[in-house]
């Protein structure tokens, strides 16, 4: 089996673009950014305000995409920069690509005027039909699509080996990392673009998770902090993409290594009182996982973030312990690239020479990534 | 003896299949219905048609989901298809000795939710999004968080059947179903598992995502008859047909097939894809995306292009597709794409979008059991840009031995298939 390297990480969120900018966050030199009143009472980490013309050239483009995609965009041109690997156009089309998505925006008017007048129309189904037909943008289906993400990161950079996209919220950002490394590793490919982007600043997937009821809705505190006002999630904006490839790889075009991607282990069960806990533990073993530094991807929801406490205290005791969710929020399908990006970032800075990246699903999933020094 | 192939990687076989269409419930009866060159379209019934261009689709209204929705439908459709296929492959049908992967329409909660939101917030007025989350706050509407997250179908056929490992819901828009067996079978090949559930399965033919495609006109409109508005490669097609369908493979490492005496039911030989940053909706021009992909196909598998017997056409009915997979096929085959047979199962069940890909793999299988290819109806008006053997309207015996299976979407993405009675 071949190593597998970390060469490049995109990365943007609330806290700024860029490794450096969530680097000084981790070590206390910058404090969240949360948005307390636009969503009220639900706070949201919002997006920094990006040029979007730095990674997306062409204003067409940037007109057919919603926000998640050209946070995704922009993240991915971040990443293939930080790899050395942007102008290279041979290289790129020959590079796979793995998104991790959810589904884009919707048009928030048409739908509230829609649902307004549903409401007295003498026939709903008709009126349906044809406010649909007459107010929807036709390219706005192509901002919705899943797989559109890759499509656009395909147009705007090339990048055009293949492209497959991962759904399933927390797991599907773990499971893009782990079939690239394994896809890597037996030497089916040898360089992969990898991660997920996330809109939080949008009534409809606030929607969605306050009706399981897993948001917060108290000014911001640390994930650990919010059990005993019943826990929950604070949803973040942001977008990180990681450049992947064998070590082989990346020595033949001299570029340098990050960190190595150790392993990837990802599971589901169902969930009972100190599953997560015992799934954490198993699936660390598995890793011989012994990290100096711990990026948890926590969510604040109760019960699950004591659990996954728990297993981290138990395997991990001596680690330095981050959430990333006292960082940017829970960018959900993005989280787990994420903790891998900041993991790699701080091996790469000499900060820690082996860390754990842990993934727990808000409703379902575990998940975990080891990262080691390059030896 | 050790089952490899031609690269030295775990053969993988076929052992259990099964799908539902609009044709019927079942491998059996979909595949003498397809066959019998029936069309599965119909006016669609499960909505009011006042106002819309297309009023036709491949609907299964046979299957009755509480509440009806994609995500339910899509649940129920790949039940039923994994069960099948897991029954006849022989293995446990609650605990699958290998990992799950699924193509799952992107979801989204539907208008019914959106509108019992609007009543339960009470709102006289404008009905805002703030008003939805109001409602959604008094927490009665808890099930719907489930219903409406990505993860949850491939969840539920997870838990139903035991599959092992964190199960992968995919979507490659309109090759999802090709991209599902292609990971399990790159699982297979790595020697992660002993054996893949792959499936596509796709249940959304509701009126918001019939318009979104209506509006990008890529829709047939062809109402008046509507087992013949599916015309695929005939010069007066103008679009796509909607179907609903799911289909489940089995896979499995050929040596522990044959170990545990199953019986083999094909072998999926090679997967080849191709990226394409042209446009969103389109292809490239040149095709070299779709043409590369094929020959990757081709090339896994180790074959040559005279190997193949016939294709599985993409074969949707959009003027765009159908010349540019013409032109495709054409590049790799050369003068051979003349007399080669390609049709398209989509001229009966329409385009059933996410699953499309897995159910034409279970066809295209089928087509090398029972040697008969089905055909491609609605064939009255050839396109004479596109000369090629459609097996038009009635189906044709004929002894094959390797078919390609072709699956191309929305946002670059081309993905082909090689199957194979037996390896070469």
């Amino acid at each position: 089996m071949r190593d597998v390297v970390v060469t490049g990480i995109g990365l943007v969120s609330s806290l700024g673009e860029g490794a450096e900018a969530h680097l000084a966050a981790l070590s206390g030199k910058a404090a969240p950014r949360v948005d307390q009143e636009t969503f009220a009472p639900y706070p949201v980490h919002p997006a920094v305000a990006l040029d979007w013309d730095r990674q997306i050239a062409k204003k067409s483009d940037q007109r057919q995409m919603e926000a998640w995609q050209k946070l995704g965009c922009y993240a991915a041109g971040l990443a293939l920069e930080s790899a050395g690997t942007k102008d290279d156009a041979a290289l790129k089309g020959r590079m796979h690509l793995i998104v991790a998505a959810g589904g884009g925006e919707r048009d928030y008017a048409v739908d509230g005027q829609i649902l307004t007048g549903l409401r007295t129309a003498e026939n709903p189904g008709v009126f349906l039909n044809e406010r649909l037909m007459g107010d929807l943008r036709p390219t706005l289906f192509l901002a919705q699509l899943s797989n559109l993400l890759a499509g656009n990161i395909s147009i705007v950079h090339g990048v055009t080996g293949a492209s497959r996209t991962f759904m399933g919220e927390e797991s599907s950002g773990v499971d893009a990392i782990r079939i690239a490394r394994e896809r890597i590793a037996s030497g089916q490919n040898d360089i992969f673009l990898v991660g997920g982007a996330y809109n939080a600043e949008r009534p409809d997937v606030l929607l969605i998770y306050e009706m399981g009821g897993f948001l917060w809705k108290h000014p911001f505190r640390p994930v650990r902090e919010r059990a005993p006002e019943g826990g929950g999630m604070i949803l973040g904006s942001g977008a990180c993409f990681l450049v992947l490839e064998s070590r082989e790889h990346a020595a033949a075009r001299g570029a340098t290594p990050l960190a190595t991607l150790a392993g990837v282990t990802s599971d589901r069960s169902r969930r009972k009182p100190s599953s997560v806990d015992q799934a954490l533990r198993a699936q660390a073993d598995r890793l011989g996982a012994r990290p100096d530094v711990v990026l948890s991807g926590a969510t604040g929801v109760k019960g699950i973030t004591e659990d996954e406490q728990a297993a981290l205290a138990a395997l991990a005791p001596n680690a330095a312990i981050h959430a990333t969710g006292d960082l940017v929020g829970h960018t959900m399908e993005a989280q787990a690239p994420i903790g891998v990006a900041l993991a790699a970032a701080l091996i790469a800075d000499r900060k820690a020479d082996e860390a754990l990246v842990t993934s727990v699903g808000h409703w379902r999933g575990e998940g975990a990534v080891r990262l080691t020094k390059v030896s | 003896m050790a089952l490899r192939d031609k690269h030295g990687r775990p053969l993988v076989a076929v052992t259990g299949m099964g799908t539902v269409t609009s044709l019927g419930q079942g491998k059996e009866d979909t595949w003498a219905a397809l066959t019998a060159g029936k069309s599965g379209i119909r006016r669609i019934s499960r909505f009011p048609m006042e106002g819309l261009r297309t009023t036709i689709a491949g609907t299964i209204d046979s299957i009755e989901v509480e509440p009806f929705c994609a995500p339910m439908l899509s649940e129920r459709l790949a039940m039923l298809a994994a069960e099948e296929a897991i029954g006849q492959a022989g293995l446990s049908s609650d605990d699958f000795p290998g990992a799950l992967f699924i193509a799952v329409p992107p979801v989204e909660m539907e208008w019914p939710q959106r509108e019992a939101l609007a009543k339960a917030s009470a709102e006289t007025g404008e009905v805002t999004y703030k008003d939805l989350l109001r409602a959604a706050a008094t927490g009665r509407f808890k099930p719907w968080h489930d219903l409406f997250i990505f993860g949850t179908v491939a969840d539920r056929v997870a838990d139903r059947f035991g599959t092992r490992g964190s199960p992968i819901s995919l979507s490659t828009a309109c090759s999802s179903g090709a991209t599902a067996i292609q990971l399990g079978v790159e699982a297979i090949r790595r020697g992660e598992a002993e054996a893949a559930l792959c499936i596509g399965t796709d249940g959304s033919v509701n009126p918001e995502s019939l318009i979104r495609f209506s509006l990008l006109s890529a829709l047939s409109t062809q109402n008046e008859v509507p087992e013949g508005a599916s015309k695929p490669f005939s010069k007066n097609r103008d679009g796509f047909v909607m179907g609903e369908g799911g289909a489940a493979l089995v896979l499995e490492n050929a040596e522990t097939a044959k170990a545990r005496g199953a019986r083999i039911l094909g072998y999926v030989l090679g997967c080849g894809e191709k990226g394409d940053g042209f446009h969103r909706t389109r292809s490239s021009p040149d095709g070299m995306p779709a043409i590369t992909a094929i020959r990757e196909a081709l090339a896994d598998a180790g074959l040559e292009p005279d190997d193949i017997g016939y294709i599985n056409a993409h074969g949707t009915s959009t003027p765009e597709n159908d010349k540019m997979e013409a032109m495709s096929c054409t590049a790799v085959f050369g003068e051979r794409m003349g007399g080669l047979p390609i049709s398209s199962n989509k001229s009966m069940i329409g385009h059933t979008l996410t699953a499309a890909g897995a159910v034409e793999a279970v066809m295209s299988l089928l087509t090398l059991a029972n040697g008969r290819i089905p055909p491609t109806i609605n064939y009255a008006v050839p396109d004479p840009t596109i000369p090629l053997d459609v097996v038009p309207n009635v189906a044709r015996d004929a002894t094959v031995d390797f078919v390609l299976s072709n699956s191309f979407g929305f946002g670059g993405q081309n993905t082909c298939l090689v199957f194979g009675s037996e390896p070469k």
